[in-house]
């Protein structure tokens, strides 16, 4: 044993592997090539529905909105939106198939990966494609009228970051959840509110200041602020609070989802 | 290898939840280079303590040493250094069987170099190399089996736990795993095995644990424990269900133990002790004698 462990020194493997990682993103990459077309076609067909319905519905009525042009207030308000749902559903019902289903987590916490490695990875590739598909309205806007501006290349990142949190907060509903018909009551009691009163589709500034005061507890509402902005002109320290604000949410949701998923997965 | 030469060693290991006692103060060695079954009936235990093995059960108490690793402490040194064959097929279904091996080779953390290499190898020991594009879920329950434990060779662990491996399938499809266990074996890879199966274990272990109620009842060489516990030979009696009765309180007056079988009373160890032994179908006492003895006849 001893002069095995000299011959081949290797380091202690320590909390969030690289290689552990590694392993849980290979994974969904090589998945994500099984199924990339529909995911593909529903991110980039949606927002652009939206945009239609609500550009060219509302946009008939109301054509300024909050100093701007009611399409590019909707097409940046909506990228927050498409980072939202392609994160924190896929990572509600994914990783309750993977745990319950396919047992997929079984799988994985037999190799050498911890619970906190297997969030972590779930939740980067998740983020990583929210940030992708979440600039999926903004490109469609840009048909519809949207003019280009270099601030449009933080819009990735920004996406990344809320990604991340959301990712992280759909893994730890799983976590907590009994059953899967229990998703039900958080789509339409948590997701549903959190994504109308965003100021997505309408300024959050025309609300009662209860309903005001809410929004500015609602991580999707500094999103969508701080990708307006970055499209149109960041504004200072209000912008490093938005960005505050969802960074927080994503390092809070992130442990989380440790905790609910160790509960769930180790006994 | 540890200096103890085992490969697994547990020390009074309990497991409870809430009320009920799932690990019970057990025992259990694999010695370095040996196939070791885990036998025991349905919920005497077996599939949690190969869960602590993994640490995805935490033991209350008790001693857990996988491959001189000390457990949950080290757990994930020990999961690197072994290969796990679960008993639900977890197998990525909509991936081909080559993607499969490729997502284990990075989460078992087989060199870049070496990655190709181990791919073809597992293909190889799995017969797998001519579906290699198919997906999961075009293949057959037996192929399937053995991607399922070819996916746990990527690494060449020098230690396989195997839950229940051969649950639900064909006697061909069986035997075809039973040869590849057996190969594994053969080069020297230490094996625990659990089953119910009792040809399984007869066939492929060295030494067999068995356990009952969260407790090792004994332990030995498949024919060591039939001799001990069940003799050389047994004779069984048929009959009514009265006349079944009747033997077994008879045989228990002349000092044989019985045990039943389902249709018969199998009197056990005719040659020793003084007692007459009844008439009927003589044979050799098996391991399926000693399991049935040991871990009793009602279902739990």
């Amino acid at each position: 044993m001893a002069t095995e462990a000299v011959a081949r020194p290797e380091a202690a493997p320590g909390r969030l592997d690289r290689p552990a990682l590694a392993g849980v993103l290979v994974r969904e990459i090589i998945n994500f090539s099984s199924y990339w077309r529909s995911t593909t076609f529903s991110s980039t067909v949606e927002p652009t529905i939206y945009l239609i319905a609500f550009g060219f519905g509302f946009g008939s009525l109301v054509s300024h909105v909050g100093g701007y042009d009611y399409v590019d207030f909707v097409g940046t308000g909506t990228v927050a939106t498409a980072v939202l749902f392609s994160s924190v559903l896929p990572a509600m019902f994914g990783t309750f198939v993977k745990y319950k289903f396919q047992r997929t987590y079984d799988a994985i916490l037999a190799a050498p990966v911890d619970v906190e490695e297997l969030v972590t990875g779930e939740a980067l590739w998740l983020a990583m494609r929210a940030s992708v598909y979440g600039c999926a309205p903004m490109i469609v806007a840009m048909f519809f009228g949207l003019e280009p501006s270099w601030g449009m290349l933080l819009v990735p990142f920004i996406n990344f970051i809320a990604g991340y949190g959301w990712a992280c907060a759909g893994v730890a509903i799983a976590g907590f959840l009994k059953g899967i018909e229990n998703f039900n009551y958080v789509t339409s009691a948590v997701i549903t509110p959190l994504f109308l009163f965003a100021g997505s589709f309408f300024p959050i500034a025309g609300l009662p200041d209860w309903a005001q005061l809410l929004a500015e507890l609602n991580p999707l509402f500094h999103c969508v602020q701080l990708v307006r902005h970055a499209v149109f002109g960041l504004h200072g320290w209000v912008d490093v609070w938005n960005l505050a604000f969802i960074v927080v949410f994503g390092l809070a949701m992130w442990r989380l989802a440790i905790v609910a998923m160790t509960r769930k997965l180790i006994d | 290898m540890p200096a103890d030469g085992l490969a697994i060693r547990l020390r009074g290991v309990i497991k409870r939840y809430g009320a009920i006692t799932a690990v019970d103060g057990l025992d259990l060695d694999v010695p370095a280079g040996t196939c070791v079954g885990l036998l025991g009936p349905n919920g005497a235990g077996k599939s949690t303590t190969m869960r602590i093995l993994t640490a995805q059960t935490i033991a209350d108490e008790g001693q857990v040493q996988v491959l001189g690793h000390e457990l949950p402490g080290q757990s994930k040194r020990a999961r690197a250094a072994m290969g796990v064959v679960p008993q639900l097929d977890n197998l990525d279904t909509t991936l081909t069987v080559e993607q499969n091996l490729v997502v284990f080779s990075y989460l078992y953390r087989v060199p870049k170099a070496e990655r190709a290499a181990a791919i073809e190898r597992v293909l190889d020991i799995a017969k797998l190399g001519d579906r290699r594009d198919a997906k999961v879920d075009e293949l057959s329950g037996g192929m399937r089996r053995r991607l399922l434990i070819g996916r746990a060779l990527i690494h060449r662990p020098p230690l396989v736990l195997l839950d229940e491996p051969t649950v639900g399938l064909d006697p061909q499809v069986r035997q075809e795993l039973w040869s590849l266990i057996d190969r594994l074996r053969n080069e020297g890879t230490s094996i625990l095995m659990s089953t119910h199966y009792i040809e399984e274990a007869e066939r492929l272990c060295d030494t067999v644990t068995i356990v009952s109620h969260g407790r090792a009842v004994a332990v030995g060489s498949p024919a060591d424990l039939v001799a001990e516990h069940a003799g050389g030979e047994a004779i069984e009696v048929y009959g009514s269900p009265a006349r079944l009765a009747e033997t077994e309180a008879e045989m228990a007056r002349e000092g044989f133990p019985t045990r039943r079988t389902g249709t018969s009373i199998a009197v056990l160890r005719i040659n020793d002790g003084s007692g007459r032994a009844p008439a009927g179908e003589r044979r050799t006492a098996n391991l399926e004698d000693v399991f049935v003895l040991l871990t009793g006849e009602e279902i739990g």
